[in-house]
């Protein structure tokens, strides 16, 4: 196989603007073939700006955009052939039934009825919703809806799935399990891009993160690596920290953050000196625990509010 | 714009089929206007105001007044079907159910999808008047075989209204304000396109005025086929709504282009 077909997606300087602003500003990535890539970032990072240029519905401001090595810019159609998109939005259509839903939207894939039909029976069942097929959209649940049009976007067969933020306002039984079948799309090679703002999620799935913020990227790796760098590998959150600790992570020097009253320290390999912090200083008000994604996330975008 | 070009092609036909899909599960709804519709007017208007009005002079013929009112009442239910598909029942898809959103992840552009839409509302159009026009003609108020060319007149008037709508759609920012249009355009051409009277009532600069009307051409059409009149004058008002059509249909996918992609 050539490398650029390896490369379900390939973006160089992507941009997008609106007016004067820029919601994408010149972002470069690869999903490899397999692979599910996730893109975390706060709200109005540019996700769904950059979510949506790859899928062909806004054009691009500035860039390049190739998927299964095709340019988006010319053969947008033959690339939606091959791809499923769950928006950010639930948008299933109201006026049709659960089964006809995915029925009817099989046929813009040119699916002839009767394999519609065959391929909307399996999803359905896929989807844990076989039991709802006739019932009208209005009667389902938020976590249902999700899976609805999660089996909607994978009624063309797509090689490469886009998800945004697909399991946003679900309940926890309802997230595991629609992991467990993002899980068996992927043991079936499925390529995936995703979104989320659950980083337990985005640790969970993905093989590679990037995250972003104000459309530029900031960094992107393997979840455990990025953990690794950026927060180290257990943490200590000091409420009300004694001068003398201050002192100490600065003298160290241990990486560490403030926010409020709260001293955050991110130790990198077992260290003594962090023993010590545990012993000495972790006594009423303390937190000792691992370090995750969400610290990572936190110390690269900040911890103000957004919007 | 570049995603955009030659981005027309028979794959709108899905979108319209999706609508067709939506119109059969209700079908019996969808059937019952069309059919009350004209027996409440043709019982107020023939049986109610013929009395106080006696015979209308059209075309140098005296017919009915009833037999005057009921082809404008064909036009005007095409006019209606088509307009209120691809304004009221458009925007809320679009804006509300966000149905053009999701296919425009699938393999249909915009441009397709907006066709559909508009082709949509042309075959409301038709069956609405194909449903009319069979409880017109148990009153005896239609020659034939003429009468027949007007289903596909019904289906011309309804890609120009449809069309006109459909740029509503696109440039008015929410569903109320469709009031707007059917107050300035569509009520005026209600009551002034020869429907209800003969153009000739009207003093001269109005009637030149109304010649603007699609509706005006719409109802001549309908009324000189539902009298058997054929001649060639006729090409004349095909040819208005063919134009209106031709102006239109670009204006409603620009406009909805401007509105959806960004
Ligand atoms: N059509 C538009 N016109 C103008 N600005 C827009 C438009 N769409 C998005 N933006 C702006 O672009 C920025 C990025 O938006 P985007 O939807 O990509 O963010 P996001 O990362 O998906 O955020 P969220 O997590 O809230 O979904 C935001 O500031 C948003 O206001
Ligand atoms: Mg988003």
């Amino acid at each position: 196989m050539s490398p650029s077909l390896q490369h379900i997606v390939s973006a160089k300087g992507l941009t997008k603007s609106f007016g004067t602003f820029t919601a994408v500003d010149h972002i470069s990535f690869r999903l490899m073939k397999g692979e599910c890539l996730g893109f975390l970032g706060p709200n109005g990072a540019g996700k769904t700006s950059t979510i949506r240029m790859m899928y062909g519905f806004s054009p691009m401001t500035g860039g390049t955009l190739e998927v299964f090595g095709l340019n988006m810019a010319t053969d947008w159609r033959a690339i939606r052939y091959g791809i499923g998109v769950c928006q950010q939005e639930n948008n299933p259509d109201p006026d049709l039934s659960v089964l006809q839903n995915l029925e009817v939207f099989a046929t813009y894939f040119d699916i002839p009825r009767k394999a519609a039909r065959s391929k909307a029976l399996d999803l359905l069942q896929f989807m844990a919703l076989d039991h709802r097929k006739h019932d009208p959209i209005s009667s389902l649940s938020g976590g249902m809806l999700r899976r609805l049009i999660l089996a909607r976007s994978l009624i063309n067969d797509p090689d490469l799935l886009i998800l945004d933020e697909p399991t946003t306002g679900l309940d926890p039984q309802s997230r595991h399990q629609l992991w467990e079948r993002m899980d068996a799309l992927r043991s079936r090679g499925i390529s995936i891009f995703l979104t989320t703002h659950y980083m337990d999620e985005a640790a969970r799935l993905c093989d590679r993160l990037i995250i972003m913020d104000h459309g530029k990227i900031l960094v992107q790796g393997r979840p455990d690596r990025l953990i690794r760098e950026y927060a180290g590998k257990d943490v200590v959150e000091v409420f009300n920290a004694p001068g003398e600790l201050m002192e100490l992570v600065r003298t160290h020097p241990l990486m560490h953050d403030v926010v409020g009253n709260r001293l955050i320290i991110y130790g990198q390999e077992r260290e003594n000196i962090f023993e010590l912090i545990g012993q000495k200083f972790c006594l009423e008000r303390c937190i000792q625990r691992m370090a995750t994604l969400e610290d990572v996330f936190l110390r690269l975008t900040g911890r103000e509010l957004r919007e | 714009m570049k995603i955009m070009q030659v981005p027309i092609s028979w794959r709108f036909l899905r979108v319209w089929r999706r609508n067709l899909t939506v119109y059969r599960r209700i079908w019996h709804i969808n059937f019952l206007p069309p059919i009350l519709e004209p027996l409440f007017y043709l019982l107020a208007f023939g049986v109610g105001l013929s009395a106080l009005i006696g015979p209308v002079k059209y075309m140098d013929q005296q017919i009915s007044y009833l037999a005057f009112i009921a082809p404008a009442l064909l036009g005007v239910n095409a006019m209606y079907n088509a307009f209120f598909e691809n304004t009221y029942a458009s925007f809320v898809r679009m804006y509300y159910q966000k149905t053009f959103d999701a296919m425009m992840a699938t393999p249909l552009s915009l441009h397709e999808v907006i066709t559909g839409e508009i082709f949509w509302g042309a075959t409301k159009s038709f069956i609405a008047t194909a449903l009319m026009l069979a409880v017109v003609s148990a009153f005896g108020l239609v020659q034939y075989p003429h009468g027949f060319l007007i289903l596909f007149l019904a289906f011309l008037g309804g890609l120009a209204f449809g069309s006109l709508g459909m740029f509503f759609t696109g440039i008015l920012p929410s569903i109320d304000m469709f009031n707007l249009p059917i107050f300035l355009f569509i009520t005026p051409m209600f009551l002034f396109s020869g429907t209800f009277f003969p153009l000739e009532n009207l003093p001269l600069w109005a009637q030149q005025a109304a010649m603007a009307f699609p509706l005006t051409h719409l109802v001549h059409l309908s009324r000189s086929l539902c009298l058997g009149i054929l001649s060639w004058d006729l090409l004349w008002s095909v040819a208005y709504l063919v134009l209106f059509t031709m102006v239109f249909f670009p204006l409603a996918l620009y406009a909805m282009c401007r509105r959806l992609i960004h």
